[in-house]
């Protein structure tokens, strides 16, 4: 009744091929920005800053990345952490070397430099497929991780191998470091979000978002038809990686703001963002931010209802906790494998009939 | 010279290890196409079960090894009936990702039931240098490592065997060449898959007791897997002698390069050195070294 398109005239080619072509769609994605952008931050404090919000808008702009790699052209790699961590370093490098840079020029820098070594680690693609490509990223993964763990350049010589962020603002408000409000934290990344989710939309409704497609769904077939594999593959990568790139700045500059490579770019980093990839729903948008969603929300869930809720010991609910998310997933994926996006989609058809659905 | 020899031979051995691992990865993949992301949980929850079987009742170890075959048979139909019998059809990533999920609940589990502690493994198989070895031609060989290489020599040999002669290892080879044309003359594959996950689960207790009584049971047993995982694409996903010749090579080039490439380096690259090694040689040979040659049509 509510949700119906039905005399909605589109009389222009760019109505019709707006991001949102229904009237409630764009409305509810309108309110939705307000209340994030503009009631949200009045209300943030820190634990809810640093528990839930910042994870949140952080893996979501890494799984956005690594959505566009495995979900629109079909290249699986398991290297996130790897380049989540060349974003971190990449931006204190920046910082210490130019202390004068502006912190979201950092941010976008740590982008492009990650999105180089993306490119680098993904020109075996060109040549390795499927699973195997899958494990040879996995080499980025040990690589990078071992690289920035061993080289005392990286962190520039600090006695423990960490890396601590300087304090850094943006118009005059504190950004980075132990100092910074919550709520400028928050805005910070929701900016980049919302700023790079529009550029990622558009981009995979374009040219170079089809041939990906087209190199995903029968990469030969794509050949033949002229995209050429090179250029596609290797977009795809820096593209991904820039993304990827970006989040692992945030994480370190925003969130941490202070980093030991091997524990916080771990595999399991990897995995982590992969499943949130897989979860949401591959090749989609809304998927990823969902699949970040669930994955981050499920854990602090879980742990507060068995710790507070059943009073079981710190150490059995972590037990408890893994086996429960491994049940999830499991579980998950055996009801809906295409993932939260597609339930998102079927929920909305249903509301288009409802409440006559015959 | 002695010493590089020395080098290679304990880089055989470790080589042989990864092998065993990796077999489990083979024999699944062949059968079902599912690359079994939990392969290396399943050699330790495997090896936490033996240990905890032999702890709470204090049976011998024979005992304690046929109760956890056992185990591991229970557990290939419960992931049969529950997992995969509702993702036939799924794409090779869904798959994969639901053997990751099978991987931290199995991990979950494992620690509810038997703990998290290191624990000692300790079944009589003999440690320490083999003073034959050492006499004769002065060079240092750890006992427990030749078990490890005669145990999986036998190993190989019975899955051979089981494949090439019995009426099962027929059936699982045709079900590994042609998922449909073996259905259609009648072969089970809901009773193959069983198998072959029991076989994968077998072949990763006896990987499970080896690596524990060379490190002791405790989590970072199932990260064994990650080490597998460079000899498998190496070798190839599909064959068998691939994940044998696979190990060893991978074994050898992780100790020679530690030892004469680590220094210039900084130290440390066995974590890496691996996957660059079967990277590089993916590179020339993309489907691995015994790979079934990949056919592409349109």
């Amino acid at each position: 009744m509510l949700y119906r398109e039905a005399g909605q005239f589109k009389t222009t080619y760019d109505a019709d091929q707006a991001i949102f072509p229904i009237a409630q769609d764009r409305w509810a994605v309108i309110a939705f920005a307000a209340i994030a952008f503009l009631v949200v931050p009045f209300f943030v404090n820190d634990y809810w800053t640093n528990a839930v919000l910042l994870p949140l808008l952080i893996y979501g702009l890494a799984a956005l990345g690594l959505n566009i790699l495995v979900g629109y052209c079909g290249q699986i790699s398991l290297g996130t952490g790897g380049f989540m961590a060349v974003g971190a370093f990449a931006s204190y490098k920046l910082m210490t070397s130019f202390p004068e840079l502006n912190i979201a020029i950092v941010v976008l820098l740590s982008g492009g430099a990650t999105a180089l070594v993306g490119v680098m680690f993904g020109l075996p693609s060109l040549r390795i497929k499927g699973f195997y490509l899958a494990v040879a990223t996995l080499a980025a993964q040990f690589f990078l991780v071992w690289l920035f763990n061993k080289f005392g350049w990286f962190y520039n010589y600090s006695a423990t191998g960490q890396i601590s962020v300087p304090e850094r603002t943006i118009f005059g408000l504190v950004v980075t470091g132990p100092t910074a409000a919550p709520w400028v934290k928050y805005l910070f990344c929701l900016s980049f979000l919302a700023l790079f989710g529009l550029i990622a939309k558009n981009v995979v409704r374009g040219r170079i978002g089809r041939n990906w497609m087209a190199i995903r769904d029968m990469d030969i077939a794509a050949e033949l038809i002229g995209v050429r594999p090179l250029q596609t593959k290797l977009s795809a990568f820096a593209f991904s990686s820039f993304y990827v790139g970006m989040a692992g700045s945030l994480l370190f500059t925003v969130y941490l703001g202070a980093v030991e490579v091997t524990e916080v770019f771990g595999i399991n980093v990897s995995f982590l963002v992969l499943f949130m990839v897989i979860i949401g729903g591959l090749g989609s948008i809304l998927g990823s931010f969902l699949g970040a969603t669930f994955l981050v929300l499920m854990p602090i869930f879980l742990k507060n209802f068995m710790v507070d809720g059943l009073g079981l010991l710190p150490v059995l609910a972590k037990h408890v906790e893994i086996l429960l998310m491994g049940l999830l997933i499991m579980g998950f994926l055996i009801v809906e494998p295409h993932g939260l996006a597609r339930m998102w989609q079927i929920l909305k058809e249903k509301f288009r009939l409802w409440p006559f659905p015959y | 010279m002695l010493f590089f020899i020395e080098t290679v031979l304990s880089g055989l051995m470790a080589g042989v290890m990864y092998s065993l691992v990796a077999l489990g990865f083979v024999l699944i993949f062949k059968a079902s196409g599912i690359f079994n992301f939990a392969q290396g949980v399943f050699c330790l929850f495997a090896a936490l079960t033996f240990v905890g079987i032999m702890e709470k009742t204090g049976v011998p170890w024979p005992v304690s090894f046929v109760l956890t075959v056992g185990v591991m048979i229970a557990l290939a139909w419960a992931i049969e009936r529950f997992l995969l019998s509702h993702l036939v059809n799924q794409e090779p990533i869904i798959l994969f990702m639901a053997t990751i999920g099978l991987a931290y609940f199995l991990e979950g589990l494992g620690d509810l039931m038997w703990g998290s502690d290191v624990k000692p493994l300790d079944i009589g198989l003999p440690s320490g240098a083999s003073d034959w070895m050492l006499d004769t031609f002065d060079i240092y060989v750890e006992k427990l490592e030749v078990v490890a290489a005669v145990v999986a020599a036998a190993l190989v040999t019975g899955l051979a065997v089981f494949f090439q002669k019995t009426r099962i290892g027929r059936a699982l080879r045709a079900v590994a060449d042609d998922h449909q044309a073996a259905l259609s003359v009648g072969i089970s594959l809901r009773t193959i898959w069983v198998i072959v996950w029991s076989v994968a689960g077998i072949v990763a207790l006896v990987a499970g007791i080896m690596w524990g009584a060379k490190s002791g049971v405790q989590f970072s047993l199932s990260l064994i897997a990650l080490k597998a995982l460079p000899v498998l694409i190496l070798g190839g996903f599909t064959s068998i002698p691939g994940a044998i010749v696979g190990g060893l090579i991978i074994g050898v080039g992780e100790k020679v390069a530690e030892i004469y490439l680590g220094p210039f380096v900084g130290g440390a690259i066995e974590n890496w050195f691996a996957y660059m090694l079967a990277l590089a040689f993916l590179l020339v040979r993309p489907q691995g070294l015994f790979g079934e040659r990949i056919i592409e049509r349109v």
